[in-house]
């Protein structure tokens, strides 16, 4: 099948970018949708000219290192799914496809479809980690973690970091992000001693990156590939509260 | 650092981070909710007719210095949600300095993406209707008076809604409230950290079944007078 | 130049020796610490662990990855599992049966001090884990779950649903970013190494190009440490990232570091098959499926009916008729091979004819379509996100892929290369598996690498050899010369302008592998290889386009560095391959085998690591030789029938 591309084109961070049209008259159903691009990126080789730039690495959807927007919404149009498990088989002959990159002022552009997700790393540094240093553990089973709760945190836990939530919230907000590493913690018997300092700044780190609010509109969990909850973000709210409320100053 | 500064500055903390903001918007929108309910409860006693309406106002009237307080609030309230919203507005609008080319969506809600025009819309609705009702500016001739000297609640009621275009403006700006509502009102358990989900869709009916109460009760007023049934 | 092999095993019982060698490891005080600095290249299990641990302790850590944040190495897509001998169960499970079972899969080709310290350590693993916060699956009364791997009797597996590496990962990525924090690592995402720096003998640095800005820098420390991964990607499909590449241990090796075993590859029996020439990576479906799924091709030649039209007396469940006491569940060398053998023969389906069907229709109809959907419900459909086929209906097409690599660069117990201060870990090096991997043993490996085995020998070397004594500044000679090395490379690859692109190259590269050192080998075709390999290396250099400049972010200038290292790296594997003249493991010799394709080893003159040395471009590299001793585990013949 032949499909039209429209992709977002931008030499580097300071320089302008616009949408360049490309036709890939060769594709075929089984191929992935990065595959394709693999193909229109050969030919432009090939003929000498600058490939498309976009990140992936493991291409099975969980190192969370692709992304862009595709008409409008990142990952494309398939539910939990990152593009670089989208297959053609869902697009036909002619489609005419926008390719842009995520979008927040958080993740500026480095190029074309490559954005800089280090707020992310940032973040996490903040306090989305339990002290723990190498050595100072106690045996595996000392803590009974009741099922439930482990599978709550592994859903939470399950989030690739590939931005796809920043991408699709018309606020750039980081909270599905940051309310997913929270939850897990929080969720987990070893996070509690942690807990309310953890959750004041993280989410202190998410404002000073520049990321916006929630408005609740849930379009995050529409598009994450790995199905984290909005829950998610309401637990978040919750230790922000109680460590607003309760943690002694200091 | 003394305890009241300490307060203080958790207090500035809270309200800088985009997460206190919303907490904020959260509380003062459940504030205003349970206003709205109250607000629509006293004014269906039109149905009573004016006597049992113009009790009611009188009595409102006559908490005095307690009426003047609970107006206060209720602007305190107004104004927080209003601050807040704008913060966040800009802040939002500087996250995503560039938009895309190609724009769709999943599950967003018209509600939820618009509660940035229904709010100044809403926000702009309650002047007029404060300058409409309260003071009687819009209303032709003014404010009407019982013969005891209070506020002729059920004339004013009557004598505004019988101008059409004012009934108009009403109703649609009661559609909008609906829209703020329908989005706000579950919304509202979200920014609190109430959500669950066992009992979520319980709070998503309960947000749809309150607004389409409120929105259908308001509204039924400047249709009753326009029918002819109030007059 | 020239080295010494020694791979300073401790003396004494087994058991008893990495107590030993803690003890007698010199430490550096803690106050003394931050004067201290450590390269560490990669940010999986192993880099990732070792950089927060060093971190902690007090050293200055710089720490390097590829990809945008060290969240992303490709730890994070190991599926199944990790191993501990923890016992939880109650069935019998020890550090010896572990050290046993690890030694046995790996069919005799690896160390057993390595083994036992890996065992023992298992045990540190899960608890540091758990404390971290991954959530591994737990039973109703909280405690840890386990479930049972291929080639274990035991259930020691500890996991977290499909994606225990993605949990493993991001508990050390989070250790790691809270070190950032802290100033102890400085992290340097989106940086590829380039070269080492060897200074008096010694690894003093690296040189690296950042990958948005093009430039290249050198960094120096007083140790360096590579967990940069496997090499799987020479037969470009593989089920490795498409980032993960040799260029940091071959260029090492080029530096003076061995190259142990390079011929020891795994292919994992379940992937699913190439679709067409333009398939950029293939994936894997968890082994889990052979136990209900039963494999099967038609009994005919080119019989290119749909599956469910092929009656059941026209089909071979060639495993089941091979194997009957292991049928479906033979190991992974075993069953990889003898797909290949009926696709061979022309029996193969799908559109390639590189395939053979998983079938559930018997477990289905047994078990009920629920039960099965609770059992393989994730795995069905990332298979029919991929193929578009709903394996509830028509049986899965599978096929083996390139998946690890065992091999890599000689290391001693104490994990430490040939070029003093140079540390290897995690699939990096090639200690711990010998000629084949078990199943959920990668992530133990790296883990114990980079939490508990670094930490310690590095601190000696610091302690012992005192590189700190000797300082190099950046405009030392050696500096000078790894960075102007590094400059005429990237030049040349620029200058070729020729017509194709490094994928190109990379691809018939894979396809000379796959063909002639891949699940099976044999002298003819390792001939043929080692005469084709250095013309398509003569062509690569003549005819590769890489259009830009260095001076920007180069995606094709990235992939050309890569893959003219895999093809130098392809001729050693198969001169190794060839070298090797026994089958043992993943390693398999047509020469050597029983009458019904089963693997003969040859312990008398075989039973070494075979440690290469480089002597320059062009000239064949010199083979070392580090004999392997068993004490504790008598090699005996594997048998799965």
């Amino acid at each position: 099948m032949r499909i039209i591309l429209h992709i977002w084109r931008q030499k580097d961070a300071n320089s302008p970018g616009k949408m360049v049209r490309y036709e890939v008259p060769d594709v075929n159903e089984h191929m992935s949708f990065l595959e394709m691009l693999d193909v229109l990126n050969e030919r432009l080789i090939e003929q000498g000219e600058d490939p498309v730039t976009f990140d992936h690495d493991c291409r099975e959807g969980i190192c969370g290192a692709c992304g862009f927007v595709i008409n409008g919404i990142p990952h494309g149009p398939q539910p939990s799914t990152t593009v670089c498990q989208l297959h053609m088989r869902h697009f036909k002959d002619g489609d005419e496809l926008y390719l842009e990159p995520w979008r927040a002022k958080a993740f500026p552009v480095i190029k074309d479809l490559m954005v800089d997700r280090s707020a992310f790393d940032r973040i996490i540094s903040a306090g989305g980690f339990i002290s723990v240093p190498t050595g100072s553990a106690p045996d595996g089973n000392a803590i009974p973690v009741p099922k439930e709760k482990a599978d709550l945190a592994m859903d939470a836990a399950q989030c690739i970091g590939c931005g796809a939530c920043v991408a699709a919230c018309p606020n750039a907000s980081a909270m599905l992000f940051t309310g997913a590493k929270i939850s897990h913690l929080a969720l987990l018997p070893q996070g509690q001693p942690e807990r309310r300092d953890r959750a004041l700044k993280m989410v202190a780190q998410m404002n000073a990156e520049a990321f916006g609010a929630c408005t609740n509109i849930a379009e995050c969990e529409a598009v994450c590939p790995k199905d984290i909850k909005i829950e998610n973000i309401a637990r978040m709210f919750r230790d922000f509260i109680s460590a607003s409320v309760l943690k002694r100053a200091g | 650092m003394s305890a009241a500064a300490a307060t203080w500055e958790r207090t500035i903390r809270f309200w800088e981070a985009s997460v206190g903001k919303k907490v904020v918007m959260a509380v003062t929108g459940a504030i205003l909710f349970l206003f709205v309910i109250g607000h629509m409860l006293g004014n269906l006693q039109i149905y009573l007719g004016p006597e049992q309406l113009n009790a009611y106002g009188a009595k409102l009237h006559d908490l005095g210095p307690l009426l003047w307080a609970i107006r206060g609030f209720l602007l305190l309230t107004v104004a927080l949600h209003i601050t807040a919203a704008a913060q966040l507005w800009w802040m939002n609008r500087a996250a995503r300095p560039t938009g895309y080319i190609r724009q769709s969506w999943v599950q967003a809600s018209f509600a939820s993406r618009t509660m940035i025009v229904s709010g100044p819309l809403l926000a702009g609705f309650i002047i007029y209707h404060l300058l409409h009702f309260t003071t009687g500016d819009f209303l032709s001739g003014g404010l009407a008076y019982t013969a005891d000297g209070h506020i002729d609640v059920y004339a004013n009621v009557v004598n505004g809604f019988s101008y059409w275009p004012a009934s108009v403006v009403y109703i649609l700006s009661m559609i909008v409230l609906g829209y703020h509502l329908s989005h706000g009102v579950w919304s509202m358990f979200q920014s609190v950290g109430l959500n669950h989900p066992r009992y979520m869709p319980w709070i998503r009916r309960f947000a749809t079944a309150a607004t389409v109460i409120i929105v259908a009760g308001n509204i039924s007023i400047p249709v009753a007078v326009l029918a002819g049934i109030v007059r | 130049m020239g080295f010494e092999l020694n791979a300073k095993i401790p003396s004494g019982p087994i058991e008893e020796q990495w107590d030993k060698c803690r003890f007698e490891m010199k430490l550096v005080s803690p106050a003394n610490r931050r004067k201290f600095s450590v390269i560490v290249v990669g940010s999986g299990l192993a880099g990732g662990a070792g950089a927060a641990s060093l971190g902690e302790l007090g050293y200055n850590v710089k720490c390097f990855c590829y990809q945008d944040s060290p969240r992303r190495a490709h730890s994070i897509a190991a599926q199944g599992g990790i191993n501990a001998a923890k016992n939880y169960q109650n069935d019998g499970d020890s550090v010896f049966r572990l050290f046993y079972d690890t030694v046995k899969g790996g069919d005799f080709r690896s160390r057993e001090a390595n083994v036992y310290r890996l065992a023992q350590v298992s045990l540190n693993i899960i608890d540091q884990c758990v404390a971290q916060g991954v959530p591994f699956a737990r039973e109703y009364g909280g405690t840890l779950a386990n479930r049972s791997f291929g080639g274990a009797q035991v259930s020691r597996t500890f996991y977290a649903r499909g994606q225990t590496g993605q949990q493993l990962l991001l508990g050390a990525y989070q250790a790691l970013q809270r070190q950032v924090a802290q100033g102890q690592v400085q992290m340097f995402p989106r940086h590829e190494m380039l070269d080492l720096v060897v200074v008096n003998g010694r690894a003093r640095g690296i040189v690296t190009r950042n990958m948005i800005t093009g430039q290249f820098e050198a960094h120096l420390a007083d140790a360096v440490v590579l967990a940069t991964g496997g090499y799987g990607n020479v037969f470009y499909l593989s089920t490795n990232a498409k980032g993960c590449n040799t260029t940091a241990i071959w260029r090492a090796y080029k530096r003076g570091a061995g190259f142990a075993n390079p011929c020891f590859t795994q292919i994992h029996p379940t992937c699913i098959p190439v679709s067409g020439e333009y398939q950029s990576k293939l994936t894997l479906m968890s082994e889990s499926l052979r136990n209900d799924g039963r494999i099967w091709v038609p009994k005919k030649p080119g019989d290119k009916r749909p599956p469910n039209e092929i009656p059941e007396e026209e089909r071979d469940y060639y495993l089941e008729r091979i194997y009957p006491s292991f049928g479906n569940l033979a190991p992974r060398d075993v069953s990889s091979r003898a797909a290949k053998r009926v696709c061979d023969e022309g029996r193969g389906v799908g559109p390639s004819g590189n395939g053979v069907y998983l079938d559930f229709s018997d477990a289905i109809r047994r078990l009920g379509r629920r039960t099965i959907e609770e059992r393989y419900g994730n795995l069905f459909e990332m298979y029919e996100r991929i193929t578009g086929e709903n394996p509830y209906e028509v049986p899965m097409r599978i096929y083996p892929a390139s998946h690890y690599t065992m091999g890599g660069l000689w290391v001693d117990y104490k994990l430490m290369s040939t070029i003093p201060g140079l540390f290897v870990a995690g699939e990096a090096n090639f200690s711990d598996h010998g000629a084949n991997r078990l199943g959920a043993s990668a992530l133990m490996q790296g883990l114990a690498d980079g939490y508990f085995i670094l930490p310690y020998t590095i601190g000696d070397y610091l302690a012992s050899e005192h590189p700190e004594r000797e300082p190099v500044s950046k405009d030392a000679p050696e500096v000078k010369e790894a960075l102007d090395r590094v400059a005429g490379i990237t030049r040349r690859l620029l200058e070729v302008n020729g017509k194709h692109s490094p994928d190109y190259f990379h691809r018939e590269l894979g396809k000379i592998m796959w063909e002639y050192c891949g699940m099976s080998r044999n002298e003819a075709g390792l001939k043929r290889a080692l005469e084709l390999l250095p013309e398509l290396k003569e062509r690569f250099w003549k005819e590769v386009k890489v259009p830009g400049e260095n001076e920007m972010l180069n995606q094709t200038l990235e992939k050309a560095g890569r893959v003219a290292d895999f093809l130098e790296l392809g001729e050693l594997m198969c001169l190794d391959a060839l070298e090797r003249d026994e089958s043992c493991g993943a390693h398999f010799r047509e020469e050597h085998q029983t009458e019904d394709g089963e693997a003969v080893r040859d312990d008398e003159n075989f039973s070494h690591v075979a440690v290469w040395e480089y002597k320059g471009d062009g000239e064949r590299p010199q083979l070392h030789k580090e004999p392997l001793v068993f004490e504790y585990v008598k090699p005996t013949v594997r048998s799965y029938k």
